[in-house]
């Protein structure tokens, strides 16, 4: 996440997108055979099922790393105005 | 046990309240201000996917499957990660051409087919009828178990007669209120603002009372929601349910629902509805995109320890897993959490219903009955927004009471989940020609035609005609072992694969269908400019914002226009529109004026919101006369428009070439014609003067001849008088070859370095006779050093001698005198001949130079002169370079001037000498 910071060298969307497919490349990967069989198995973890803890904490990690890829740029970029809106062509 | 007026009383004003909501929401978007216009409503009203499937149905998946109910959320998940890309395309694209439902979306890309709307229209609502099925029973099962439940009896709730049905009051009640909802005025962009709102608010409800349910049942009946699962964890068969072999279908099917999800999540034309025609801002889909995921997280977390609940406290199975999230609060005695969690699936239902009814409404009104409609005359010319809300009326009360049939006809036979994937691999079917169609140009009309029908046919075959067969419409025959005795068209094992759940096993034989067709034809399809055109808006939505596509060739007057869009829009939303266009384009539109392009284009788009695409075309090409520009006559008319141009560009240039040659060819005749005429001149001069001479050598000689007798000196004094003719006509003639030899350039001049002062010596010399003869002084003023130019030597004695003879001719004897000076002044040479003769009139100053010009002698006597010496003077030195002219007041002489460059001009040394002889010059003249 906190790789080279391309300021405007590609358009944010771009950058965005790749992260994004990426992103949902993993999650898809990490949610379906046969990583998934991994944790299919009865032993609980803190009274919680393996297999449910690994799903749901791929899900909330996989919703955070979406939250920090959308954020707005002026979270980690100190350069654009407050409000700005993108409307990449 | 709950009073059934609590429970009425309840619900009454729960529907109240988001009748409240929904009023607020439409008076404030009236007013301007929206109340939606931020990414947590739109999260929330995305949340319309949570339906009573989530609320009852994931319980009871749960309870049968474990694990098994959450692809449904994970795929979403995934998906939402993907919007940022795909779902913001899609929103562009249909603000830009005023897309309001997919099948709007879909027949606009492929050509704006009116076939294709009714394709995916029909595919829609057949495929969505089990989903809202699904929700009526969920209601009404609800409803009678909350009503009726008695922990821990067994209780049936399959309805007898129709009239005693609970769903069908159910159906009959959400299509009211659907009704009231969504149908309350036509908008040209089909938002309902008041509807999200109220979406927004059952999204906010049904989740709560989902946790608040979730956090009683772990708990009040249990120590909390790990000691819960501990507990279920002790028997083998709970505890089975942790591990996903308890899915039936294995992987394979974990692996489909994700991908259904994935697609159901953008392709339920409810979802559409609310992802893409309700959208506000598309900068809202940056927040959507997570925190809509974590909505699903967030409802999901107490599906398992209820459905574990629910287990152990109904361990014979006596109890619908479906209704645990009821049942278990019912039998803890917990009603009014069991009053919240009716209320919450009331709203899951309620919310999927309007939504779901009026995205499938707006469908089959724009392209299912509009097209038929628009083709029969008589509707033509009329205002029919109260027929398109009559027909969305009717089609949301007859799309609810068709699912009211299907409810009906496969009754209890089907859980909650199973009935709504049907739906879900339904909604599949437009994946392909969506997604495929908005990043690939080369999806033809054709080729998505072919893909739509397979898949769908696909899905028919594979997953309705079962669901028939098990309800008993249809002999069990055919599906096993398959029908007319064929195993290998058996529903459930087509061509023999059996290795599926029957959802997989559905989803990929219409999926291999639908990509297989639209993929395979389109790649041996030729397709039309429109296609091409609309295709390339479509791929290209970000790159080029717009280009107007329809371009009508034609006219049609604003007028005509407005009423058109008032028959639609109402007269005061056409009126509003068609001003804020104006304004928004600084222009004024007089009603009687003829609509431009620009104007008959935003007309179609207008009209495209209220009644699709498609049929917008064909209402805007009933007013407006003449046919439509299609891109290849756009490029035919460019075409011919820019040979033209070059045609006429080359004319011009051709014209102006002639107008040129004319103007030469006009300015070389003037020239011939004035030789033509100086040649007569000449000529008609030339003869007259050769005829004197020649006349009088004639008239002597006749003498001479008849008078022999003629006394010697006569004789002798007229053959003078012959001789001095006949030189005189050798002269004329000599000087009249000079001058033509002169004027053609035939003569060979020689260039050599001459000394004025010499030159002038010398003809001083040569004509001194003449000057004695009539006693005429000549005093000669030369610059004493030499002044040299570059000449032809003979020729410069010759001017000077023509001026000489010139002046003496004109000088009284006796009294007569001429001066010749010479001088070197500013680098020329300057000669002048003065004498003090009669002078010459300023008006003969000017011609004086010309051929025959004679002066006339002072009492106007006989001229004396050729009339060719001072024009052959004149030749010589302009041929030199310089220049020769007369300076004279009548009576006081004549001056005659000439100038001439110097040999070597402009060398340092020559020229204070030519000023110091200036003053010599000066001084000398008098």
């Amino acid at each position: 996440m906190n790789g080279p910071c391309e300021k405007e060298s590609l358009p944010e969307s771009n950058r965005h997108g790749a992260r994004l497919i990426a992103l949902a490349a993993v999650g898809f990967l990490a949610l379906n055979y046969p990583l998934l069989s991994l944790f299919s198995k009865i032993r609980l973890l803190f009274g919680i099922p393996v297999l449910y803890i690994y799903i749901f904490a791929v899900w909330y990690l996989f919703i955070i790393c979406v939250a920090l890829i959308l954020a707005k740029p002026l979270v980690r970029a100190p350069m654009p105005p407050p409000r700005k809106t993108e409307k990449p062509e | 046990m709950l009073q059934q007026w609590a429970i009425l009383a309840v619900s009454a004003c729960y529907l109240g309240i988001l009748f409240g909501i929904a009023y607020y929401g439409d008076k404030r978007a009236d007013a301007g201000r929206s109340i939606i216009s931020n990414p947590y409503i739109y999260t929330l009203s995305i949340a319309v996917y949570c339906t009573a499937w989530t609320f009852y149905g994931s319980v009871g998946r749960a309870a049968v499957t474990g694990a098994g109910f959450l692809p449904i959320y994970l795929g979403p998940t995934l998906m939402a990660a993907l919007w940022w890309l795909v779902l913001r395309k899609i929103i562009r694209i249909a603000k830009v051409h005023r897309l309001t439902s997919i099948a709007d979306f879909i027949a606009s890309r492929y050509a704006k087919d009116p076939m294709i709307g009714v394709i995916v229209t029909i595919i829609a609502v057949v495929g969505i009828l089990p989903y809202i099925s699904l929700q009526l029973k969920a209601v009404s099962t609800s409803y009678n178990v909350l009503h009726s439940f008695e922990c821990p009896s067994v209780s049936h709730f399959a309805g007898g007669s129709i009239w005693k049905d609970t769903a069908l009051y159910v159906a009959l009640l959400m299509a009211v209120f659907s009704i009231l909802f969504g149908t309350r005025h036509i908008d040209a962009s089909e938002r309902h603002e008041g509807m999200v709102a109220a979406i927004a608010f059952e999204s906010v409800v049904k989740l709560a009372a989902f946790l608040v349910a979730g956090m009683f049942i772990s708990y009040t009946l249990f120590a909390g929601p790990t000691e819960l699962i501990t507990d279920a964890a002790k028997s083998p068969r709970l505890a089975s349910l942790m591990r996903l072999e308890a899915l039936e279908g294995g992987y394979a099917s974990w692996f489909t629902l994700i991908f259904l999800s994935m697609m159901a999540i953008l392709f339920l034309p409810r979802q559409f509805h609310v992802l893409v025609v309700e959208n506000v801002n598309e900068d809202h889909v940056r927040k959507a995109s997570w925190l809509f995921p974590l909505y699903l997280l967030a409802i999901n977390l107490f599906v398992l320890p209820i459905s574990l609940a629910g287990l152990m406290l109904f361990p014979d199975g006596s109890v619908d897993p479906d209704t645990f999230v009821l049942t278990v609060p019912l039998c803890a005695n917990l009603e009014p959490v069991a009053l919240l969690v009716f209320l919450g699936g009331l709203s899951a239902s309620t919310g999927m219903v309007i939504v779901a009814t009026i995205a499938l409404s707006t469908m089959v009104c724009n392209d299912l009955v509009m097209p038929v409609l628009l083709r029969i005359r008589t509707f033509q010319r009329r205002d029919l927004r109260s027929a398109l809300l009559a027909i969305r009326r009717g089609s949301i009360l007859g799309i609810l009471l068709l699912s009211y049939a299907y409810f009906r006809l496969i009754g209890e036979s089907y859980t909650l989940v199973s009935i709504g994937l049907v739906s879900f691999a339904a909604a599949a079917q437009f994946a392909p020609v969506v997604l495929i169609g908005i990043y690939w140009r080369g999806a033809s009309r054709r080729g998505a035609i072919a893909g739509l029908l397979a898949g769908f046919g696909m899905w028919c075959y594979t997953l309705l005609v079962p669901s028939l067969v098990i309800s008993g419409w249809i002999p069990p025959s055919v599906l096993e072992p398959g029908p007319f005795g064929l195993e290998f068209l058996g529903p459930y094992h087509l061509f023999g694969l059996d290795m599926f759940d029957h959802i997989t096993h559905s989803v990929f034989w219409s999926m291999l269908a639908n990509i297989g067709c639209l993929v395979g034809v389109s790649l041996f399809d030729r397709q039309s400019t429109m296609e091409r055109l609309q295709a390339a808006q479509f791929v290209d939505v970000f790159r080029h914002g717009r280009i107007d596509t329809g371009l009508w060739r034609g006219t049609v007057t604003v007028a005509e226009l407005r009423d058109l869009v008032a028959r639609f829009v109402g007269p005061d939303h056409a009126d509003r529109t068609f001003s804020a266009y104006a304004e928004r384009h600084d222009i004024v539109v007089p009603a009687g004026a003829q609509a431009d392009a620009g104007l008959v284009a935003f007309a179609e788009k207008t009209l495209a919101g209220a009644i699709g695409a498609a049929s917008a075309r064909v209402m805007i090409a009933s007013v407006v006369k003449g046919e439509e520009i299609t891109i290849d006559s756009v490029l035919k008319i460019l075409d011919e428009t820019s040979q033209v141009i070059e045609y006429s560009h080359r004319l011009e240039e051709k014209s102006r070439e002639l107008e040129e040659t004319t103007a030469e060819l006009r300015a070389a005749n003037e020239r011939l014609k004035q030789l033509d005429r100086l040649k007569d001149e000449f000529v008609s001069t030339v003869t007259h003067e050769l005829r004197t001479p020649l006349t009088s050598v004639r008239s002597f000689s006749e003498i001479l001849r008849d008078n022999p007798t003629l006394p010697g000196e006569e004789r002798r004094k007229f053959l003078d008088i012959i001789v001095q003719e006949s030189e005189r006509l050798t002269r004329l003639i000599n000087q009249v070859l000079d001058l033509a030899k002169i004027e053609s350039g035939s003569v060979e001049w020689s260039r050599e370095c001459v000394d004025i002062n010499a030159v002038i010596t010398e003809a001083a010399r040569s004509i001194g006779r003449l000057f004695q003869e009539k006693s005429v002084s000549l005093e000669e003023i030369l610059s004493p050093q030499p002044v040299l130019v570059t000449a032809d030597r003979d020729r410069m004695i010759q001017v000077i001698i023509n001026l000489l003879s010139n002046a003496v001719k004109f000088c009284e004897p006796e009294t007569g005198r001429v001066v010749i000076r010479s001088a070197a002044r500013n680098g020329r040479a300057r000669v002048e001949v003065e004498d003090n003769g009669p002078g010459i009139p300023a008006d003969e100053q000017e011609r004086i130079f010309d051929k025959f010009h004679q002066l006339k002698g002072p009492r106007d006597e006989k001229p004396r002169g050729s009339g060719l010496g001072l024009t052959i003077s004149h030749r010589i030195i302009i041929h030199h370079g310089g220049d020769i002219r007369v300076e004279s007041t009548p009576g006081a002489g004549a001056k005659f001037i000439i100038e001439l460059p110097l040999a070597g001009t402009g060398t340092a040394s020559q020229q204070p000498a030519a000023s110091g002889r200036e003053d010599q010059l000066a001084g000398g003249s008098t």
